[in-house]
């Protein structure tokens, strides 16, 4: 469908990636765009793969993003970005958290996890900027404020203004308080900076 | 959860499929509505019960949910009731003789499949519900449907006194799309009327029903025939012309954008005259429905020449990259190579795990260091026990069925398993929907079973819902609480034979175990020590390695617990000449808990309480922070 774009947005389960994609579909939708999201998140509680599907413009008919036909992908660890790297289209950015959670197949030795995965998705030709956004977090004093972070690094690639998803992302705090809305701005503030950062460093 | 004011009507809301249905529910004036979680259908009972003015409940299984909901239609109000695709198999009894009595107040049966598998262990196709119990079945391709279609479920209900199934999938009950909803219109229910003929199902009465169930169909089909719900959408390019409903309605519309289409949102009785017309429209017509070839099957039987499951897969969604190959193939167009050629990286499986601390880990890891066990287990978060590392579960097949399989493992018994012990594992919850039948079974037969019964306090998969076993209703109010212990007692299990431990107490829970299962009785172990996602569950202090006492041995690895983390891997020759690996850990104590599991398999005494340096100790031992 022309005129529609799709942002997939993956992590694991319990970070926290349906409610961002949820804020995303509410900017759209505050711009006046028809939007759908849908994820396919396992078995229904945490620890498991999560992946976020947004679509929005004129009239989106499937919520299902293709393969080879997301817009932007937004990874919020960095093996999961390497797992549905093939979801992108060819030239298209994908933003990955680059902090790893290794599952406990791993752990075990059953399984390894990539040595370079962030090397490897930019090996297959797309547009990776990788950021550490659980760094930033707990910099910022809370891990919580990852989501945020996260929000703020794919503000400026969405074919909107980055002040839309802003105010999407602190209505969801104005009841916590002046200060959790001001840390929140902080952490939005920060995850843009660190894409611009990175994409300067790649330019 | 308390109630909310609802958003004003005309407002256009993002909703699920479920919160959608859930609104018009409201909206119906539906009186009560009554589901068992199970997903994807959980969050429709769980918004429901946030809306005033309505009386919503957790039943203890499907088939008690029905059955409520049908005595409140009987009684003149409108009712809902909701579940998963299979929780229709356990209310199917009442289901199937309700169709006769037909109902007075409107009754929506909203049911979930799950296409694709998300969360469940089939994926049967609930659309034949509606011919077998000759019900009519509206299917929603997105959340306007959802909720426009239930307001119109309880119309065609009161209109034909006859329940309606409105039948969703994983992809309407949990995509979020905009909804414009409207007004609360109240109903008033006319009261119970007593008419024997009618409601009390003895063979004379029913059997003078069944003509009008037959009758009722022929009513019903010509309804669908006239019906808004299913149109014709005439398309500009004639080759093709599809039949779908559902999900994959939306799917051959964002794939062949030209093509005919007749999208069926009434698609039992099935409208044979619609199908034709559209036949007549187009060179050939493929069906395309998630998932079994139902309506391909009738129309066949007609004689409508179409094409279905010969060109489409029999399981899993129609999403365009599967439907846009297999039509370009059916037209002799070449398919989209560069689509096709996608192949997604290589990268480690990741399966839900349980929770950091979760009070199951001490269970599996318990059952996992006992030899000799064929294990039955069910449906929950403890189903992950089969997975690693414990892989202490041998079957999962349907809610309650580990009580009969460990009943007819232990009398069916070849000579190869003579000398293996059978135990049954079953959660709180899965034990009241339909596991206490079992153990009477057990009980009344005289098995050698050991049951372990995990008491989390919770509907643990689903979210952690409320329960008959905690005490509390689905607004987290006060309710009576089942003790389990006496429970099982009153089904005639020994006293002596039930126990209730602590299952973060490894030795006794590992004796109690290995006692019990060389018993040759049936024998329950409760386990008492709450979910950790409930409000319940409280966190003691966390834990952390200590890296030069870690001997690199594993054995905390063997708990499970996510928070256990590899920091390197080593290499060691035993005394014996034999060589093994080693695995050096540390603690994520940002996320641990504190249930101290993995403390007690670890010989060196590796695994101390969290001990944060202070910044002012740092400066005393003359460190830069």
């Amino acid at each position: 469908m022309s005129g529609t774009t799709n942002i997939l947005v993956v992590g694991i389960g319990g970070q926290g990636v349906m409610t961002a994609t949820e804020i995303l579909a509410e900017a759209a939708i505050a711009l006046g765009h028809d939007a759908k999201k849908t994820e396919v998140a396992g078995m229904a509680q945490r620890g498991g793969v999560v992946s976020s599907h947004l679509r929005f413009g004129p009239r989106v008919l499937s919520p299902q993003i293709a393969p080879g036909e997301a817009d932007v992908l937004l990874a919020f660890e960095a093996a999961e970005g390497l797992r549905w790297m093939h979801m992108l289209r060819p030239g298209a950015a994908a933003l990955v958290n680059d902090s790893r959670f290794v599952p406990p197949v791993v752990e075990l030795g059953l399984y390894d996890y990539p040595s370079d995965p962030v090397g490897q998705m930019k090996a297959g030709g797309r547009r990776v900027v990788s950021f550490d956004a659980t760094t930033i977090a707990q910099g910022l004093g809370d891990i919580r404020l990852g989501n945020t972070v996260m929000l703020g690094a794919i503000a400026d690639q969405l074919p909107f203004s980055a002040d839309v998803l802003l105010d999407c992302v602190l209505k969801r705090f104005q009841r916590k308080g002046e200060k959790v809305v001001a840390l929140n701005r902080q952490a939005f503030e920060s995850g843009r900076a660190a894409v611009g950062a990175a994409e300067a460093a790649i330019a | 959860m308390a109630a909310v004011m609802p958003a004003p009507a005309a407002s256009r809301i993002l909703m699920s499929g479920n919160e959608a249905v859930a609104r018009a529910v409201w909206e119906a004036g539906v009186k009560v509505a009554a589901a068992y979680p199970g997903t994807p259908s959980t969050e429709m009972l769980e918004v429901i019960s946030t809306y005033p003015d309505i009386y919503a409940e957790w039943s203890v299984n499907e088939k008690v949910s029905l059955e409520v909901a049908i005595g409140a239609a009987y009684a003149g109000s409108r009712a809902f009731c909701c579940m998963k695709h299979v929780g229709m198999n356990v209310a199917s009894d009442a289901l199937m003789t309700l169709t006769l009595t037909g109902v007075d107040g409107g009754l929506v049966i909203a049911i979930a499949d799950d296409v694709g598998l998300s969360s469940s262990q089939n994926e049967q196709d609930s659309r034949y519900w509606g011919r077998f119990a000759h019900v009519p079945v509206f299917e929603p391709a997105d959340s306007q449907e959802a909720y426009d279609m239930t307001l119109a479920a309880y119309a065609l209900s009161e209109k034909f006194q006859v329940p309606v199934i409105l039948r969703m999938t994983t992809r309407i009950n949990h995509v979020k799309a905009l909804v414009t909803v409207g007004e609360r219109q109240a109903h008033v229910g006319a009261g119970f009327k007593k008419d024997p003929a009618r409601y009390v199902m003895v063979p004379g009465n029913a059997g003078k029903r069944i003509p009008l169930m037959f009758k009722r169909d022929g009513e019903l089909r010509a309804e669908a025939e006239r019906s808004p719900l299913n149109v014709i959408e005439p398309g500009s390019d004639r080759r093709i012309g599809f039949i779908t409903s559902g999900p994959a309605y939306m799917h051959v519309k964002e794939s062949f954008p030209n093509a005919p289409v007749l999208k069926l949102g009434f698609s039992c009785p099935l409208p044979l005259e619609k199908c034709r017309e559209l036949a007549a429209l187009v060179d050939q017509v493929v069906v395309v429905e998630e998932v079994e070839p139902l309506v391909e099957t009738e129309l066949k039987a007609q004689g409508i020449q179409v094409i279905g499951k010969e060109i489409l897969p029999l399981q899993g969604e129609l999403a365009p990259p599967v439907l846009k190959p297999a039509i370009a193939r059916l037209l002799g167009e070449p398919v989209d190579a560069a689509a096709v050629a996608i192949r997604p990286a290589q990268v480690f499986p990741r399966p839900p795990t349980m929770c950091v601390a979760c009070p199951h880990l001490g269970v599996y890891y318990t059952l996992s260091q006992v030899r000799n066990l064929n294990i039955s287990g069910d449906i929950g978060c403890y189903t992950l026990g089969a997975g690693h590392p414990w892989q202490a579960m041998d079957t999962c097949v349907s809610m309650g069925a580990s009580m009969g399989i460990a009943l007819g493992m232990d009398k069916g018994r070849g000579e190869a398993d003579k000398e293996k012990r059978i135990v049954a594992v079953i959660g709180d919850s899965t034990f009241l929907h339909m596991g206490m039948q079992g153990l009477l079974d057990m009980v009344y037969n005289k098995a050698n079973v050991s049951v372990l019964l995990l008491d989390n306090r919770a509907v643990g998969m689903t979210g952690g819902q409320d329960n008959p076993g905690n005490g509390r209703d689905i607004h987290g109010d006060e309710a009576p609480r089942i003790d389990f212990v006496k429970l099982v007692k009153a089904l005639g299990v020994k006293e002596e034979r039930v126990h209730k431990v602590n299952p973060y107490e490894l030795p006794t829970l590992f004796k109690t175990i290995r006692d019990e299962v060389k018993v040759p009785d049936v024998s329950v172990i409760v386990t008492d020590q709450p979910c950790v996602l409930i409000k319940d569950y409280h966190k003691l202090k966390p834990y952390e390695v200590l890296d030069d006492r870690c001997t690199g041995c594993g054995n905390c690895l063997d708990v499970g617990c996510p928070a256990i983390h590899v920091t390197r891997r080593g290499k060691a020759v035993k005394a014996s000449g034999r060589e093994v690996d080693l695995s050096f850990v540390r603690i994520e104590s940002s996320v641990c808990t504190g249930c101290g599991l993995c403390v007690q398999p670890c010989a060196p005494d590796a695994i101390q309480h969290y001990a944060p340096v202070s910044p002012i100790t740092l400066v005393k031992k003359g460190c830069s922070a």
